[in-house]
């Protein structure tokens, strides 16, 4: 059992190269802040990029920032901040769902991941804002793609086919992502005490609209106490987020209160106290609850949420929230058992979409596929990408399968 | 590159080429085969027309049950196959080969689904980009992708070409608005990648296909986003007596925070071409002129358009005209989107060129143009989507002088080579094509493309799919499977192990 803490890119290329001639399988990690999702990896040595950190450039101006995959993203954060920008895909936190502390996790996380967060509506995904990658393959080869520029369709985008690879693919050695300026003002507009189906429906009255809503989540009762410290109170809140410059904001605020001026009483909140919310909303924190109940993340058609999850409770005792006007929901398991193929099956009936066990017991997640199964077709060509690239499978062997 | 080295024919195909057509008509009853070779004219070229070539023949499915049967039938007999949404393609994507079936997806042109709801539309991949927005433009619905084709480009083709357009600073590529596919892989399966909700379950093959530039599979279905339509749009029309104060105002304007909607910027040629075309009332006596389109509503746009005169006056903008009527904003984009017409009345033949450059690098890029437009004794004109740093130069050339052609592909590849030099790309949302493919290496080593080259085999092992793009050689996915050990030595001494 060995650790590898490399320092360059070219460490990390020899570290590789020599685990593929052995057949010798790596643990690929950075803060480990989700090293528990997936399948849990028994491999011999792991591979720890922590120490390969920095940002390498940052041209605000040209909104492009580069930085080696073990930086944190908290350093890259705060640097952005500083500069009146930001990751406008909002990635977020595992650190508390899982029982871990706040603020860890690295910008090649964030990647193998592709993490996003409520702004993922609008703004996209990790997926949608990497320009470029610089990766060392399952086969101990050492290869860019992209670049720093925006506009670029030159070869095949490999930097997404990186996103959400959690590791399976190639190890990341340097990341380069499209910044925006951050917004100057926000607002959220919470309709109070709606049930799910009514949510459903102001939601996307509201995003149907041209108050260009960047934020639209529903907490049921008593979900809405736990985020920001309470300060919402128990009554369920149905949140939207504005952003931008402050006489638009206002403006669209003015809008929206209009158009659901009879969906129920309204209450805006701003600054800080807003961002505190969608930052809990972000993290999953109503689960946070150093529990192992297993927690689902389900993306599916945003109209179909509330339904999906009513037949759901018929048949097992869940809590639920939903963020992207429904499209992601959030969902507690209460007794205990994943109940994968009751959820499944379900979401299949409701306009399909995919369900990952982000939360569960080590058993759990040995037993059940933790990221939605494929099609046979579609199956078989992933695991023909995988072998592509990583032919002797050493690299996070097992854990997205 | 008008000596374009295309894959040899393979002399199999050609010779049975009577019985291959019979099999097409029988997979494709009725008129969706076309072997006559003067019927077969209309398809020789893309919008890349200095490249010509005939099909084996043209078939144009109906139904994803005969795409599948076509290509399997093609995988199963190692005959290659070449996909063609509307022919826009300025890279010659769609070019034909001699021995190949040219796949055309252009009876594919219905809306299969719009959802308000949820803001979705479901289209067949032959639907125009155009066609898109006005199924959804009466409850106020667009598409954002806006490439300049889009009343003739197919929605199948943009994913294929990931395509960009004015609006795709604030509004993102085709990559960031499509959320699903139905695609046909070459060995005929059908695929489906994501759908109505967001994100992938497993590895981004979505991310993957959108730009593959038809190498990879034929798509048959396409899920985009729809957005409500701003509620206003107003723009400025800001000229500069260099092209240096133009690019630090385009970067004062991201500096303070604005997206704006549109933003291109075009250099004194294109200036002077364009007004005389269209009498868009642009200033004569400027190097560069910005047009800034703000978009939102009304009290955004007046306080934005507040917010960038201000910079424009700051950076020394000798003409700041903002539009008070949405004749006038259009007459501001006028001359913008008559540039290539324009520059057409000047001088008989044009090439188009698509690099992407760091903003910064502008008027380095520019002055490198010039140098080289003296080296080639060809005129160029360039307009500029300023915002993301897509350079458009168009050098002039006159294709009935002798070596002029290939005198202008020169000079078109050396200014590519600039902009990887200043760390941009060879092309920022026309594609490779045929156009670019030899240049690849100019920006990736042969390691790079190899990696690339691997994403085709797990789609296309044979290279059947549109051979010929996109990479500058072939290798045989065997040969790249094999694992090149370099020995099995412990790791650097000196890395810290635990």
């Amino acid at each position: 059992m060995t650790t590898f803490t490399p320092t360059t890119p070219s460490e990390v290329l020899s570290t590789v190269a020599w685990a593929a001639a052995e057949g010798s399988p790596l643990e690929i990690l950075g803060h480990g802040s989700k090293r528990g999702i997936g399948r849990p990896l028994q491999t011999e040595h792991t591979l720890d990029l922590s120490k390969l950190s920095g940002v390498t450039l940052y041209e605000p101006a040209e909104l492009v920032l580069s930085a080696k995959a073990g930086t944190p993203l908290a350093e890259i954060e705060k640097l952005l901040t500083e500069n009146g920008q930001q990751l406008a895909f909002e990635p977020m936190d595992y650190g508390p769902l899982l029982g871990g502390e706040a603020g860890k996790g690295t910008i090649g996380g964030v990647l193998a991941a592709n993490l996003s967060g409520p702004r993922r509506l609008k703004a996209g995904a990790a997926r949608d804002h990497i320009l470029g990658i610089n990766v060392v393959s399952g086969r101990g080869e050492a290869f860019k793609s992209g670049g720093r520029v925006v506009k670029n369709v030159t070869g095949y985008d490999m930097s997404k086919l990186m996103a959400n690879s959690w590791g399976t693919l190639a190890v990341f050695t340097d990341v380069t992502f499209k910044v925006l300026p951050a917004a100057e003002t926000e607002i959220t507009l919470a309709i109070r005490g709606l049930l799910d189906d009514a949510a459903a429906t102001a939601m996307a009255l509201a995003l149907g609209s041209s108050a260009e809503v960047s934020s639209a989540a529903h907490l049921p009762e008593r979900i809405a106490a736990r985020v920001a410290s309470g300060s919402l109170g128990s009554e369920a809140a149905t949140l939207l987020r504005v952003e931008g410059f402050g006489p638009s904001v206002a403006y669209r605020i003015a809008a929206l209160k209009t158009l659901l001026g009879k969906a129920g009483p309204l209450q805006e909140i701003a600054g800080e106290a807003s961002s505190l919310i969608w930052r809990d909303v972000r993290d999953c924190r109503p689960f946070a609850d150093d529990s192992e109940k297993p927690v689902w993340r389900v993306s599916m058609t945003p109209g179909q949420c509330h339904q999906m999850v009513l037949t759901l409770r018929m048949q097992a005792a869940v809590s639920a929230f939903y963020d992207w006007q429904g499209g992601l929901v959030w969902l507690r398991m209460e007794q205990g058992d994943p109940e994968a193929a009751l959820l499944r099956g379900l979401l299949r009936k409701h306009g399909g979409g995919h369900a990952t066990l982000v939360r569960a017991a080590p058993s759990h997640r040995a037993a059940l596929p933790v990221f939605e199964p494929q099609p046979p077709a579609l199956a078989a060509l992933s695991q023909r990408l995988k072998q592509e690239f990583d032919p002797k499978n050493i690299l996070n062997p097992g854990r997205m399968a | 590159m008008s000596g374009l080295a295309m894959p040899k024919p393979d002399d199999a195909t050609m010779r049975r080429r009577d019985e291959i057509v019979a099999d097409m008509r029988i997979i494709v009853p009725g008129e969706g085969v076309v072997d006559a070779a003067n019927s077969m004219r209309a398809f020789e070229s893309d919008g890349l027309t200095a490249y010509r070539q005939l099909p084996l023949v043209v078939v144009l499915p109906q139904t994803v049950a005969q795409v599948s049967r076509v290509l399997k039938y093609c995988n199963d007999r190692n005959i290659r196959v070449v996909p063609r949404g509307s022919g826009t393609s300025l890279s010659g994507g769609a070019l034909p080969l001699e021995d190949a079936v040219l796949l055309v997806m252009s009876r594919f042109n219905r809306i299969l689904g719009i959802d308000f709801p949820n803001r979705v539309v479901v289209a067949q991949p032959g639907v125009t980009n155009l066609g898109i927005t006005t199924a959804v433009e009466q409850e106020g619905f667009y598409y954002a992708p806006d490439p300049s084709s889009q009343i003739a480009c197919s929605i199948g083709g943009n994913v294929a070409e990931n395509s960009g357009g004015v609006h795709c600073l604030k509004y993102g590529l085709t990559a960031n608005n499509v959320l699903g596919i139905e695609m046909v892989l070459m060995n005929g399966e059908v695929v489906r990648l994501g759908g109505s909700h967001l994100d992938a379950e497993g590895y981004d093959l979505l991310g993957v296909m959108t730009g593959s530039e038809g190498l990879l599979g034929v798509v048959t279905e396409v899920t985009v986003r729809i957005l409500k339509k701003p509620e206003t749009a107003r723009a400025l029309l800001i000229g500069f007596p260099t092209s240096e104060q133009g690019g630090q105002c385009v970067a004062d304007i991201i500096g303070a925070g604005i997206i704006p909607g549109g933003m291109e910027m075009m250099d004194r040629p294109a200036i002077h071409a364009a007004e005389d075309f269209v009498h868009a009332g642009y200033p004569l006596d400027v190097e560069a002129l910005l047009i800034v389109e703000l978009d939102g509503p009304g009290v955004e746009v007046d306080h934005l358009i507040g917010l960038v005169e201000a910079i424009a006056y700051k950076n020394g903008s000798t003409t700041c005209r903002i539009s008070q009527s949405e004749q006038e904003r259009l007459s501001f984009w006028a001359g913008r989107k008559a540039a290539f017409p324009a520059v057409g009345r000047i001088s008989p033949d044009y090439y188009c060129m698509d690099g992407t450059i760091p903003r910064k690098e502008l008027p380095r890029v520019l002055a490198g143009m010039r140098e080289l437009s003296e080296k080639y004794g060809l005129g160029v004109a360039n307009v500029f989507h300023a915002g993301d740093g897509n350079l458009h130069p168009l050098i002039l050339y006159d294709a009935n002088v002798p070596g002029e052609l290939d005198k202008a592909e020169s000079f078109g590849a050396d200014i590519l080579r600039l902009c990887v030099k200043v760390g941009g790309v060879l092309t920022g949302e026309h594609g490779v094509g045929v156009e670019k493919r030899d240049l690849m290496p100019e920006m990736f080593t042969q390691i790079d493309l190899d990696q690339q080259m691997r994403v085709k085999c797990a789609f296309d092992p044979n290279h059947l799919l549109n051979p010929g793009k996109v990479f500058p050689q072939l290798r045989r996915c065997a040969e790249l499977g094999r694992m090149h050990i370099s020995g099995g030595k412990l790791p650097f001494p000196d890395i810290p192990r635990f």
